[in-house]
């Protein structure tokens, strides 16, 4: 069984979102060992000892630093696809504390927001970037 | 107990275990048929929006979905004002499905669309508020022993200065719920706006859905659920000749296989197992009443009934003449594909069928129409359905089907079953195929100028399938015309002296939906390119000639495309690697300019910025203003260079999930500024406004840096 739905049928860790099943969309990303993953192509078989964090237990000063911006700067609309954003632009900061704007479009270019958030994704990634510097 | 009070009532205020409701009595407008003689003929009909807890918390109830647009914000807000209620204070739940409370003053029934949320909550919104106000305000007169004129409400905190005396809401409830209800309680004037127009606002579901917890339809669990798995026809109007279930049921946590009307459903212990049994269950089809014509056939179908004479929808001055005079006579077709709405929560619901009712948890945009049909597909009075609205994954129209199919189809699930819960859930691949799609559309214009270049004539037919005939809604038909299929072809902002419209309304079995903007989708582009083409031909700028065009009664046009004009700094498309194109488009009462900085990046063009000048009468939150331009532009565009869908030789949808129909991704936004211009007129919607300009100007600048103009879409078809 795929990652993504172990955590949300069986966990009812439903912050993680199925959008396409076939890692294209980035809904359903989690931190797999610190790094961002696809949990709808990620068997739960390969996960032995394997150290997974959703976006219900996201923690450290990045993950609240891009919560905190997201909020700030009302990037959702739908928000089906934020848990997934939220979660890959707290690996970013993580490996990389000041992103470029490049930085921030190659990182997040697995993460499709349909409603087009895109421009106030980037700006709270900034934001979020400057607050921990500061 | 129910937290709201379902019940028409005479009395105000209603304490409960929950806090108070405010159910009132409140005049609504433009009551359609089939509304009670009493609604219309008196201009009275219950309302309930606002419920205030001992706490001091104030909750409205939200007569629209938020699927994105941000309901959950703007109606509270209106609320919030009057009120002179702090906005930490304020929190939104979605209202239930009851069309006697909770009507769209605009359509007539319950229902969210065509970007009406804001406006026809506007006054409603406001009078709630002031009279909740009002009787608060009286209750502490009374409790204080003061005079209600010497007393002040801010931020949620009433005061009486003189004698000390300051309070919550909270403390008042109960009393506040033995009082009348006032009549004819004063609204604030707009200059004493304090939240309304104001920065700074955020939103009531941002928190929620920036950690995870936001509820959608997807995140429902009753004990006892069963995921159910679709299989369609994978031809539209195709339906099962038979089918085997054998190597499905083997599947581990596969719990049975069914036919319903819709294809074969797949009753699965977990969404995994649902899944992989529908890939294991062996259907043969009987196509024998389906659409087996490709889309390519389709559209040279529709393309050449474009080129011929269709039904009148509108005719100014003597154009058969002035075209015959005209010096020059410049003609272009337009072809646009069938788009998918592809949001991504796939469409899903579920359902608790128990003897004597049924509970549904779904993000429906047409609530009320559904639980008819679902009332009428389980033998059920539309009442013992009770629909709890979710949180729902984008929409863009996808979840206002006005023969609710999808509803039909989850009723159908638990129907086949017996009592129990259901979670019907698309796959992506379901989803995308399922139809219901933008309607592919042809679209032939002609254009006549004199010998100096001035226009003497335009004329447009399209054609397309109507959205709305044979639904319910066509009752919005006009002398067989169905307005949304040519909508912004008609009445444009520009003086011509001779014009005409035509439609031809095409036949085709692909089922069509109102996709965001509807008709604005392509008649936008048709209009703003081929108007630049002439423009062109005649020597003439985009943005002057445009202005020179601009009909008297038009400023509001003219406004906002001066404004973005100057945002732009534009002098004309401009040299080099970079050119900018412009459109200006009016939908759904809200003025939008756009122009936008294009290169060539690959033999496709990638939009560097976009300026954009908005005016939607007041702006109640100009930062959810912002945001829905800033998303209807990334749609749109988006749209523009990938998304075309497409049936093959034999009628089968070829895309089938976001690899092969690309959305936008953010290497691909543009930096884009938005400027509001408050006319002072009412607030009209800007969910669906941001997106039509934006492909026209695109192409525009396209045009100016190539030299070619894209007449079919999407550029990923390669017709540039």
């Amino acid at each position: 069984m795929p990652l993504l739905w172990a955590l949300r049928d069986e966990l009812r860790l439903t912050g993680t979102k199925f959008g396409c099943g076939v890692a294209q969309c980035g809904a359903c990303t989690v931190l797999l060992d610190g790094m961002s993953r696809r949990s709808c192509v990620t068997p739960i078989g390969t996960l032995e000892g394997a150290d997974v964090r959703t976006i219900e237990d996201l923690d450290g000063p990045e993950a609240k630093a891009v919560q905190a911006a997201w909020v700030d700067i009302n990037v959702p609309q739908c928000g089906f696809c934020q848990s997934g954003q939220v979660v890959s632009a707290t690996a970013l900061l993580r490996e990389l504390p000041k992103p470029t704007d490049e930085d921030i479009d190659n990182a997040m270019a697995g993460n499709i927001c349909r409603c087009a958030t895109y421009a106030r994704i980037r700006q709270a990634i900034r934001q979020a970037s400057d607050a921990l510097e500061g | 107990m129910t937290p709201i009070n379902h019940r028409p009532t005479r009395r105000a205020f209603l304490a409960g275990s929950a806090g108070l409701v405010l159910a009132m009595h409140l005049p609504t407008r433009g009551r359609a048929q089939g509304t009670p003689a009493a609604a219309l003929n008196g201009d009275f009909a219950p309302n309930a929006f606002v419920r205030i807890a001992p706490d001091d918390s104030v909750t409205v109830l939200v007569k629209h979905i938020e699927i994105g647009q941000g309901a959950n914000t703007g109606l509270p807000i209106l609320v919030a004002e009057e009120l002179d209620a702090d906005w930490s204070q304020m929190r939104a739940e979605q209202a239930p499905a009851d069309a006697s409370l909770y009507i769209n003053t605009a359509f007539g029934i319950q229902g969210t669309g065509g970007s009406t949320g804001l406006s026809n909550s506007y006054m409603t919104m406001r009078t709630a508020g002031a009279t909740a106000r009002a009787m608060l305000v009286s209750t502490a007169a009374v409790e204080w022993d003061v005079p209600e004129d010497e007393i002040t409400v801010t931020k949620g905190v009433i005061t009486h200065a003189g004698a000390g005396k300051s309070s919550g809401f909270g403390a008042f409830v109960d009393a506040a719920a033995l009082r009348p209800v006032p009549a004819g309680v004063p609204l604030k004037d707009p200059s004493q706006f304090t939240l309304i127009g104001g920065e700074g606002v955020t939103r009531l579901d941002s928190a929620a859905k920036s950690t995870g917890a936001a509820q959608f339809t997807i995140d429902v669990f009753r004990e006892g659920m069963q995921v159910v798995a679709m299989i369609h026809p994978p031809k539209f109007g195709g339906t099962v000749a038979s089918f085997d279930a054998a190597a499905a049921l083997e599947i581990a946590g596969v719990e049975a296989v069914r036919q319903v009307p819709s294809g074969i459903a797949v009753y699965a212990a977990n969404t995994y197992a649902a899944f992989k049994g529908r890939d294991a269950v062996n259907v043969e089809w009987d196509d024998s009443a389906a659409e087996t014509r490709s889309s390519d056939e389709i559209a040279r179908t529709f393309a050449e009934a474009a080129r011929h004479p269709a039904k009148l929808v509108a005719e100014a001055g003597d154009v058969d003449t002035a075209l015959s005079d005209a010096a020059q006579v410049i003609e272009a077709d337009y072809l646009f594909p069938y788009l998918a709405h592809a949001a991504m929560e796939p469409l899903d619901g579920v359902i608790e069928l128990r003897d004597d009712g049924a509970e549904v948890w779904a993000g429906e945009q047409i609530p009320t129409i559904s639980q008819q049909t679902m009332a009428g597909v389980l033998g059920i009075a539309p009442p013992g359905i009770e629909i709890h609205t979710m949180y729902a994954g984008g929409s863009f129209g996808r979840r206002a089907t006005p023969d609710s199919h999808f509803a039909a189809e989850l009723a159908n699930v638990a129907k086949a079953a017996g009592p129990g819960a259901y979670k019907l859930i698309y796959t992506r691949e379901n989803d995308m195929r399922a139809g219901y799609y933008r309607p592919l559309t042809a679209h032939h214009l002609k254009a006549g100028l004199d010998a100096d270049g001035n226009i003497t004539a335009w004329t447009n037919t399209v054609a397309n399938q109507s959205i709305i005939d044979g639904t319910p809604f066509s009752m919005m038909m006009k002398d067989g015309l169905d307005a949304t299929s040519y909508e912004g072809s008609n009445d444009l902002p520009y003086a011509m002296p001779a014009s005409r419209l035509s439609w031809a309304q095409m036949q085709a079995g692909v089922p069509v939906l109102w996709w965001r903007s509807v008709g604005h989708t392509h008649t936008a582009y048709a209009v703003e390119t081929f108007l630049d083409q002439v423009l062109l031909a005649a020597g003439r700028d985009p943005v002057e000639g445009r202005l020179a065009l601009m009909r008297d009664d038009r400023p509001r046009d003219a406004a906002v495309l001066t404004r973005v004009a100057e945002m732009a700094d534009w002098s004309g498309p401009g040299t080099g690697n970079r050119r900018l194109g412009v459109a200006v488009v009016r939908s759904f009462g809200t003025y939008v300019a756009q122009i936008a900085e294009v290169e060539d990046r690959g033999g496709m063009p990638h939009v560097t910025r976009v300026w954009c000048a908005v005016d939607c009468g007041l702006a109640v939150t100009p930062d959810v203003v912002r945001a829905q331009m800033e998303g209807g532009i990334g749609f749109g565009l988006g749209t523009l260079l990938h998304d075309e869908i497409t049936l093959d030789e034999g009628g089968t949808v070829r895309q089938s999930n976001y690899d092969n129909y690309p959305m936008l991704r953010i290497g691909e936004m543009p930096k884009i500024e938005v400027s509001i211009l408050n006319s002072g007129a009412e607030p009209t919607g800007v969910g669906e406004p941001g997106t039509p300009p934006i492909a026209p100007a695109v192409s525009n600048a396209w045009r100016a840096l190539t030299g070619k103009m894209p007449y079919r879409l999407p550029y990923a078809a390669g017709s540039v």
